[in-house]
């Protein structure tokens, strides 16, 4: 087996994605067949090989740095669920 | 015929010829969206008193040689200002960008009428428009089937005439394998070649925004309106935008295109590939010198994909939290409680599955072996695009090994549905663009698709071997026989 329900389980968490103990069960089986799936990659050798993670021959991109108008605060925030004087709001992060 | 019926090039015609308005054309869409949206599901959010209130609003003074009154259906994860944009999510609703998007600043700069968002897959996660929250869109073609995905709702509007044509977005073949699957064109350009400044991003190094259209003019149209260098997406490429339209009218004669074996394989529809091979001899008849060669690394497309995407798509997706925009889950005891509450009743189970496999992927202990190994052998996919492009101009395929699927048909099997993408994804983890025309049925009446792959940033050679083709073709001109839909 590539993956199990605990790997399943904790990967999930790392993903914050509560799941279901149905939706676990069913997620590892379809999981682990498209990693045996994928499995093929080992037959290559890829030793010599740099990886592409971007296909343009581009590297840094520079801009002058001027200031620009930017979006209004409010137009930003108002698709918040939460919000309070122009700030998102969010449940407390801090334990005291 | 219909007004609803035409391509953008023949409204323009007559707008110019002042022999219609474009509210006429508004309208004749309108007509055509309510009689048969119901059976369709093509559109995610559509309102028709807007979308005539814009066109009321069109300054004459905008250059009337653009786009001028000619309506548009944009792909929900494409942003316009002050308008619902929802990737087909739960997790984003009632979204309203305060931004537009590079493409539809560009469109609405020329004249173009925006009229509304269509249907998708979730985040642009399938290959049949089943996965997104407002529910499947069905093929015009057949009502029992899938239009193709992701962008299968743009797909199935413009092949059923409720749009003139539509942007999609393609990621491993999401503009052109609906376009093959509905019958109608899809091009995906260049990595680079459109910006991709308010495009929700799915898999940053793959996405590119593209027209999906009635025929190779819209297309070639299209693509002059949204491409170009665009300071807002530092992907994008500082390359220069060729006169498409006028150039793609020129004959292919000499044009050497390769035929790779690997695209012929067993599990290709024996249709599919009949039409493929008489598509070939007519390009032949044409002028254009057609040769076996081989691409010997397509076998790990798919794999190397789904690493990829997914790896980039857990990434991207990090962002749907709750707090910034969207849905938040209620009765929460703290803020990590809060994100996976509201991720778990936000996302459908397919952006579960991908964001859990990308996550995995690029997990401490599995990262060398599923999401470093994946890069190494997209640049053995690139190679061996490399090596065909110095011998050969173009390169055709089926877009599909098969014709539209059945709703419902892989929907349980996610790696089945993968496989479904087989011909389209090597082209965006090489980079290069993507053309799918229409080039025959089958004996049940369901279109197939040429693909055409071109060099980076030579869409202009794929759009000249598409209209030569199309021109001595009938396959784009045939309507679905809609009238089981009313």
């Amino acid at each position: 087996m590539a993956i199990n329900r605990d790997t399943v389980k904790y990967t999930a968490n790392l993903a914050r994605i509560e799941l279901s103990d149905k939706e676990l069960e069913h997620f590892t089986g379809q999981l682990d067949r498209i990693l045996a799936y994928v499995d093929k990659l080992n037959t290559l050798n890829v030793a010599n090989l740099e990886p592409t993670s971007h296909v343009l021959d581009m590297k840094n991109v520079y801009r002058d740095d001027v200031v620009k108008k930017s979006l209004p605060v409010a137009d930003v925030i108002k698709n918040a669920p939460s919000k309070e004087n122009n700030l998102f709001k969010v449940p407390k992060i801090i334990e005291t | 015929m219909e007004l609803n019926a035409l391509t953008a090039h023949e409204l323009i015609d007559l707008l110019s010829k002042k022999d219609i308005s474009p509210i006429d054309i508004c309208n004749s869409i309108i007509s055509k969206i309510e009689k048969q949206e119901k059976s369709l599901n093509a559109l995610a959010h559509f309102d028709k008193e807007k979308a005539l209130e814009r066109c009321k609003n069109l300054k004459e003074s905008v250059n009337k040689g653009g786009l001028w009154g000619i309506p548009i259906f944009i792909k929900d994860n494409i942003s316009v200002k002050d308008e619902l944009t929802t990737c087909s999510s739960k997790i984003l609703k009632g979204f309203k960008p305060p931004y537009n998007a590079t493409v539809i600043e560009k469109l609405i700069d020329i004249g173009a009428v925006l009229m509304g968002k269509t249907n998708m897959d979730e985040f642009a996660f399938g290959s049949s428009t089943e996965t997104s929250c407002y529910g499947p869109t069905r093929n015009p073609w057949d009502l029992e089937r899938i239009p193709g995905g992701s962008s299968g709702g743009s797909a199935a509007a413009v092949s059923a005439d409720e749009a003139i044509f539509a942007l999609g977005s393609d990621t491993g073949g999401s503009i052109r394998q609906p376009a093959s699957l509905s019958g109608v064109v899809g091009l995906k350009p260049t990595y680079g070649r459109v910006s991709r400044y308010g495009l929700i991003a799915f898999a940053s190094s793959l996405d590119q925004i593209g027209p999906i259209t009635k025929d190779v003019e819209d297309a070639a149209i299209l693509l002059k309106a949204i491409s170009g260098h665009d300071e807002m997406d530092s992907t994008s490429a500082d390359m220069p935008v060729s006169d498409y339209v006028s150039n793609v009218k020129k004959g292919i004669k000499g044009l050497k295109i390769g035929i790779p074996k690997e695209y012929f394989i067993e599990g290709v529809d024996k249709e599919v590939k009949d039409s493929i091979k008489l598509a070939i001899e007519e390009l032949e008849k044409l002028g254009a010198v057609c040769e076996d060669t081989s691409l010997p690394h397509t076998e790990y497309a798919v794999s190397v994909y789904y690493l990829v995407a997914t790896a980039e798509a857990s990434s991207n997706l990090a962002r749907f939290d709750g707090v910034q925009y969207g849905l938040r889950a209620e009765n929460i005891t703290s803020i990590i409680d809060m994100y996976k509450k509201t991720r778990k009743e936000g996302f459908g189970d397919e952006a579960k599955r991908r964001i859990i496999l990308g996550t995995f992927a690029l997990s401490s202990g599995y990262y060398d072996a599923y999401y470093s190994k994946a890069l190494k052998v997209r640049t053995l996919i690139k190679m061996d695009f490399d090596s065909a492009f110095e011998k050969f101009d173009a390169i055709v395929t089926p877009t599909s090994p098969t014709a539209a699927f059945k709703i419902g048909e892989k929907i349980s099997d996610p790696l089945t549905m993968y496989l479904s993408d087989i011909f389209t994804i090597s082209a965006n983890l090489a980079g290069i663009p993507g053309i799918s025309i229409p080039c025959g049925f089958t004996k049940n009446n369901l279109p197939i698709g040429l693909q055409i792959l071109g060099k980076p940033f030579d869409e202009e050679t794929i759009l000249k071997i598409a209209w030569n083709y199309e021109q001595n073709t009938e396959w784009h001109k045939r309507k679905p026989m809609n009238s089981h839909i009313i």
